[in-house]
This record gives structure tokens, sequence and C-alpha cells, in this order.
């Protein structure tokens, strides 16, 4: 066997925006086809709805703001936007949830603050927060995984999906529920134990809530793809899930009623995995040095767990990342790194005279 | 200082614009800009203190020393606004309970105190009483205009609850542009002014832009007739 004898340099080409993008997107994959998978069609229709508003808003921007639209249209942004707001929407939402929430995204939180790599906050999110607090009824139905599917009952077929989409024809009624941490945040009552045993969305799933759970282990799975792709590096994900794991181990208590949920149900449930991994690790947004990116991270897990046990909202990876969103600038002032040749990184508060 | 009336009105109304340009008074301007009624209501609450400080300062302004001026000015506009405050009490009382503390804040909105220092404390009274007018006009409306984008998007209406500053005659004025409407909650909580506010700049310096650029190409069109010498480099054919 011929030994392959190869030179630097070992990479073939620059590489560009639309390759990492092009691995985002492929790692969401497997995260669609569980979710599709649990929760029926609705969230690969949102997901095409949102892309497709995605790329026209972004045209339509680009074009009036005389930049070249074949070369920003290229690099895929405004479809990863799409695609991590459509994962994120709840299945079978009014059509014009997701246009609304697409177009502020890409007009407001992205192209206002001056377009791809200006943006301070993730536009996904923001586009998200927008809808959530201006349509919180149609933002929190979200579909019931199909363990928990009555005997006979198939799950929802993509005919009477897309008709109530577009025309909110047709009750979906017996298709939704509350998601485990709805669930969870409005036990005050049992015990953890007993919740899981009478609650059918527990019952019916493994740990963390049926269908959740798988959802979760898939967008994992992207986010390992896309760690072992060298997309981004592991300090924010790592960072963000261990604080979430450490407090939620604190806050346990043993179960009781007014238990703040186990660790496998806060990393399993609601967009921990997507948050972690999909949305925390935004290049754009987030904090730039590794050091700093220890400190985002885990300041989304904080706000995270705070603002699910503590606050009003059932979940919050959108909050949770614009607020550090804000606070990126001023860690990034407070983690310089070392600058090669010095013994000591530069403080950002040492005098300069 | 001599001023014409046209060059005081567009001042106020549009090229000092006091919420457009000068950006002062936003704390109304985004917090009760929620409908139109709101915004109408405090719009003319603004315009009259603004028309009665302006008038009153600049009747004192000879005999008020500059090192206490600023306190003398706040009392004024304070005592106006006391008085605004009153009028809406006795007469629009639901409109008064809606817009609550905004009303008495009318003495901190910066565009009320700044046209009393930069303009009726120099100028004279029939002067300072239309600059006084034309500024109030100009936030009335940007604050009435904010008030209808927000409304329309926020609840689908406009003109929704007119009786309850003009009357009886205006209970049927509302419009329901939309049945049905789910309502955009944004446009209604405090980003929606930010955000509806920051349009309206932006159409502002885009409408700037191009009326420069027009007068530009006016002033360079006039093309001398019938050059009298042709210059040439190189070569003639």
């Amino acid at each position: 066997m011929a030994f392959m004898k190869m030179t630097s340099p070992h990479t073939t080409r620059a590489g560009d925006t639309g390759d990492v993008m092009k691995q985002v997107i492929l790692a969401c994959v497997p995260g669609l086809i569980t979710l599709s998978y649990f929760f029926g069609p609705g969230t690969l229709i949102n997901v095409v709805m949102a892309s497709i508003t995605a790329i026209a808003c972004e045209a339509a921007v680009l074009k009036l703001r005389n930049r070249p639209v074949g070369f920003f249209l290229k690099d895929y942004s405004a479809v990863v936007t799409g695609v991590l707001l459509g994962l994120a929407l709840p299945p079978y939402c009014p059509w014009w949830i997701v246009v609304v929430g697409t177009a502020s995204a890409i007009i407001l939180a992205k192209h206002l603050y001056g377009g791809m790599g200006y943006n301070p906050f993730n536009p996904a999110m923001v586009g998200y927060v927008i809808l959530l607090i201006s349509f919180p009824v149609e933002m929190t139905q979200w579909a019931i995984p199909r363990t928990m599917l009555e005997d006979g009952q198939g799950p929802l077929g993509p005919w009477i999906a897309l008709q109530h989409i577009f025309t909110g024809a047709g009750s979906i009624d017996a298709f939704t529920g509350a998601t485990p941490l709805d669930v969870f945040k409005h036990n005050n009552s049992q015990l953890v134990e007993h919740l899981y045993n009478s609650e059918p969305i527990f019952a019916t799933g493994r740990w963390a809530g049926a269908g959740w759970e798988w959802v979760n282990l898939a967008f994992l799975l992207g986010g390992v793809y896309l760690l072992y792709r060298k997309i981004f590096t592991w300090h924010t994900p790592v960072s963000m899930l261990a604080t979430i794991f450490i407090l939620s181990l604190a806050f346990y208590d043993g179960g009781s009623s007014h238990s703040g949920g186990s660790p496998y149900f806060h990393l399993l449930s609601g967009a921990t995995m997507l948050g972690a991994f999909f949305i925390a690790t935004d290049p754009v947004s987030s904090a730039v040095s590794t050091k700093g990116r220890l400190f985002y991270g885990a300041g989304i897990g904080i706000l995270v767990y705070v603002i699910r046990v503590w606050g009003n909202y059932p979940d919050a990876v959108a909050f949770a990342v614009l607020l550090m969103n804000f606070a990126a600038p001023f860690i990034d002032y407070y983690t310089l790194p070392r600058t090669y040749g010095h013994d000591k990184a530069r403080r950002a508060t040492e005098k300069k005279d | 200082m001599t001023t014409s009336y046209s060059e005081i009105t567009h001042n106020g109304l549009w090229k000092n614009n006091p919420a457009l340009v000068q950006l002062l008074g936003l704390c109304p301007l985004l917090a009760v800009s929620g409908s139109v009624v709101n915004a109408l209501g405090l719009g003319l609450a603004t315009i009259l203190v603004l028309v009665g400080s302006n008038i009153a300062v600049s009747l004192i302004r000879r005999t008020v020393s500059d090192a206490v001026r600023l306190p003398v000015f706040v009392m004024i506009i304070a005592s106006f606004t006391t008085c605004t405050e009153l009028l809406m009490k006795a007469y629009t009382f639901e409109l008064y309970q809606i817009l609550g503390i905004f009303i008495p804040l009318i003495v901190t909105n910066c565009a009320i105190l700044g046209r009393a220092d930069a303009f009726a404390s120099k100028n004279n009274v029939p002067a300072s009483a239309v600059d006084g007018f034309m500024m109030g006009m100009g936030f009335a409306l940007v604050l009435v205009a904010v008030g209808a984008i927000r409304e329309v998007l926020g609840h689908g209406t406009l003109f929704a609850d007119m009786n309850l500053l003009l009357g009886p005659m205006a209970e049927h004025w509302k419009i329901t542009l939309f049945d049905d409407y789910p309502g955009f909650l944004v446009a209604i909580l405090p980003p929606g002014a930010f955000i509806v506010t920051g349009f309206l700049i932006a159409i502002k310096n885009l409408i700037d832009a191009e009326v420069e650029k027009r007068e530009k190409a006016k002033k360079t069109t006039p093309v001398v007739k019938g050059s009298k010498r042709v210059r040439t480099t190189g070569t003639i054919s």
C-alpha cells in the first residue's frame, strides 16, 4: 500500500460563510426529522415557509439598500435564520405568524443594524420574541407528540395541516396540548414522581416528556456534528449546558412539589439543545474570546434556568440569548485574550498613560 | 433677531421638528402614543403649555437675570402645566385618567424648556407665540402619526374612543380596518414606539435627501448656450 504524501497547503480553498451556513442547515436535519416524526408535518411546513420568507425579505431589503443581492443570498445566512425560526415556532401556527416573525427577524433585527455581520442580536430569536410577546395565544399552542394520540387517532395529515395553517379551517384542538415545561410550570402540589406518572406527556415519555427528549437528543447530535466540523468552538454550548446541569442539580431538592426539575428534564426539554448548539453559537452576536464565550454560555444557562423555574414564561432560551447578546460586548471588553509576545493579557481596567 | 414667520413655521414643523430632529420629549412621545386619542390629547396639552410658556417667558425676558432664568422658566412651565391638567380634569376626565402621570410630566418635556431658553428668551412676544405654536404642532403631528400607526398595527382600528377627547360627536369615528385582527402587541408596547419613531425619522431623512438632490440638480442644470470656445486635446478629427 502506497503511503499518500501530501504537502501543504492542505486546505483546498478558502472557507466561506456559505459553507458554514450549509453545514448548520445540514446539522438541523436530524432535529427537523425528529420534530416531524413526533409532532407531524407542522414544523416542516414552518421551516419551508420561513426560509422562503427569509429569502424574499433578504432579497427585497438588499435591493433597497443597493447591495449585491446574489452575493449575499449565496451566504445562506438568511436561510439559516428562517430555518432556526421555523424550528422554534409551534407546529400548525397560522401562516401570518411565520411571515411576520421571519420578516421582523430579517428586516428589523438584521438589516436595520447593517446586515450580515453587524446585527448585535440573533435575528431568529428577535423574531421569536416579537411573536411571543405579540401573539401569546398562537405561540403557546404546541402540538402533542404522537405517543399521546388516542387509539385510532392518526397524526395530523399534511393536507389538513396546510388547510388549517392557511385558512384557519378545521379545529386541531385534539392535536394541541401543553409542553412538558408548561406542565411542570403549572405544577404546584404534586411530587415530581407523581407528576411523571399522572401527566400523559411524561408518562408516555422516558426522561423528560414524550417527543421532546428525542428532539433534544437529535439537536445534540447535530451540534456534535458541527463541533466535529469545527464550525464553532465547544466553549459556549458546554458552559451553557453545564450551568443548566449544575443549577438544576442544586435546586432539584429530591423531587418535591417545589422542585425545579431534574437535570435530565432541563437538558432534554424545550429548546435547550437547539439553543445551546444553534442559537447561542451564532458567531455574529455572541462573545468572541474563548474565555468570554465561557461566561457568555454560563450567563445564558443561568438565565434559562431562572426564567424557566421562577419566571413567567415556560421556556426562556430566546430571552436568555437576547439578554446575553446585550452583554456580549461587555464580556469581550473584560476578557481580552493575551496577545502573542506578551506575558499577560491586557486588562481592560488598567490605566492608559 | 429677525426671523420671519414662515421660517419659524418651517423650523417648527419640519426642519427643526422637536420629535424627529431634536429628539426632545421622547418620553411622552414613546409612552402615550399607543392610540390616536391619547396622542392627540397629549399633543394638544403640549401645544397649550408651549404657547403659554413661550409668551410668558418672552414677556419677562428683559427682567429676569441670566443666572436664575432656568428655575424661573421651569416655574412658568409648571404653572401652565398645572392649568392644563386642571382643564383636562374638568373637561376630559377619562382621557385625563388614561394619560395619568404624563400630563404633569409635560413640565419635564425638554422641548418646552428648550424653546423657552433658545427662542422665547431672545425674541418678541408674537414671534415667540408663533414659535411655541409651531413647535407644539410639529410635536403633536409626530405624536398623532406615531399614535395612528401604532393603533393600526396594534389594534387594527383607527380613531377609537375619540369621544373621550372630542365629546359625543366623535362617538362613531372608530374605523375598524381589519375584522378579527389578532392584535400585534409589540406595536402597543414601548419597543413598537421606538421602531415606529425610528421609521418616521428615516422617512424624514429620506425626503430631505431627495429634496436636496433635486435642488442640486436644479442648480447644475443651467447649460451655457452655444459655447464660445471649443477646447480640444489630442488630435482633431
